[in-house]
């Protein structure tokens, strides 16, 4: 599988996570996230918040080559971003197909160890 | 916690690191495996023994032209921590004889002697050697 970013193909694997961490972009994250479709069956919008948590989880990959779990994810964030980010409800509320295996996705990284 | 019975029942897991982190997958899986596994809460242990201690040594080269050409995991044992994974041992004997001391590894681990090692793994429930 591949998707289209400005006129270049990347590809992607059969799940729909990038096949290369490099191909990332803010533009290839919007085009992964607008194949999902948001709760009122529109494509997905990156906001502000969804940013932040997609940043942070390519600083994480950066420095421990892994995608967190999401108990792991949950208490990272709230280290970082403060308690009120920092719990499921939260995440889940942002990312209603799982904080780790969506925004995961939509940050160019594999898909989390222990994800099934 | 310790009171548990049944379903909720506590287990002494080890798991022995001893071969080298390249050129076999065998460290990269017991490290994923140690991953996967943690979401149990179960009683876990690591020990680094043999070529196994240079899984956490610092700056493993990896890139393509040092011929190993994968991802270099050893940064990813200090994870390990934020998944309540705390005790890492690894055997004197085994670092000496390579010629490493404490400051050499990645990740603060306690060191054993030959006969505390064998202890530590006498008194497990289950030992999985990678």
């Amino acid at each position: 599988m591949a998707i289209e970013v400005n006129g270049k193909s990347i590809e992607t694997d059969e799940e729909g996570y990038l096949v290369n961490l490099a191909d990332w972009s803010e533009e290839a994250a919007k085009i992964l996230a607008a194949q999902d479709k948001d709760a009122s069956d529109n494509p997905f919008e990156l906001t502000n918040n969804h940013w932040e948590v997609i940043h942070f989880l390519r600083e994480y990959y950066d420095e421990y080559q892994i995608a967190p779990a999401v108990r792991v994810l949950t208490k990272a964030i709230g280290k970082k971003l403060g308690k009120e980010k920092g719990n499921s409800k939260y995440l889940y509320e942002l990312f209603p197909y799982g904080p780790a295996k969506q925004a995961c996705r939509f940050a160019g990284l594999p898909k989390p160890t222990g994800c099934i | 916690m310790d009171d548990m019975e049944g379903e909720g029942t506590i287990k002494k897991f080890l798991y022995l690191n001893r071969k080298a982190p390249y050129g076999t997958v065998y460290a990269l899986e017991s490290l994923e495996v140690v991953l996967i596994g943690a979401a149990f809460d179960q009683d876990v242990s690591l020990a680094f023994v043999d070529d196994g201690v240079y899984q956490i040594r610092k700056n493993h080269n990896t890139k393509v032209d040092s011929g190993i050409g994968m991802k270099d995991f050893s940064k990813t044992y200090r994870v390990l921590e934020d998944y309540d994974v705390e005790k890492l041992y690894v055997e004197k004997e085994s670092m000496e004889e390579r010629g490493l001391t404490k400051d050499d590894l990645i990740v603060p681990v306690e060191i054993m002697d030959r006969a505390q090692m064998a202890a530590l793994m006498a008194e497990q429930d289950v030992v999985l050697s990678f």
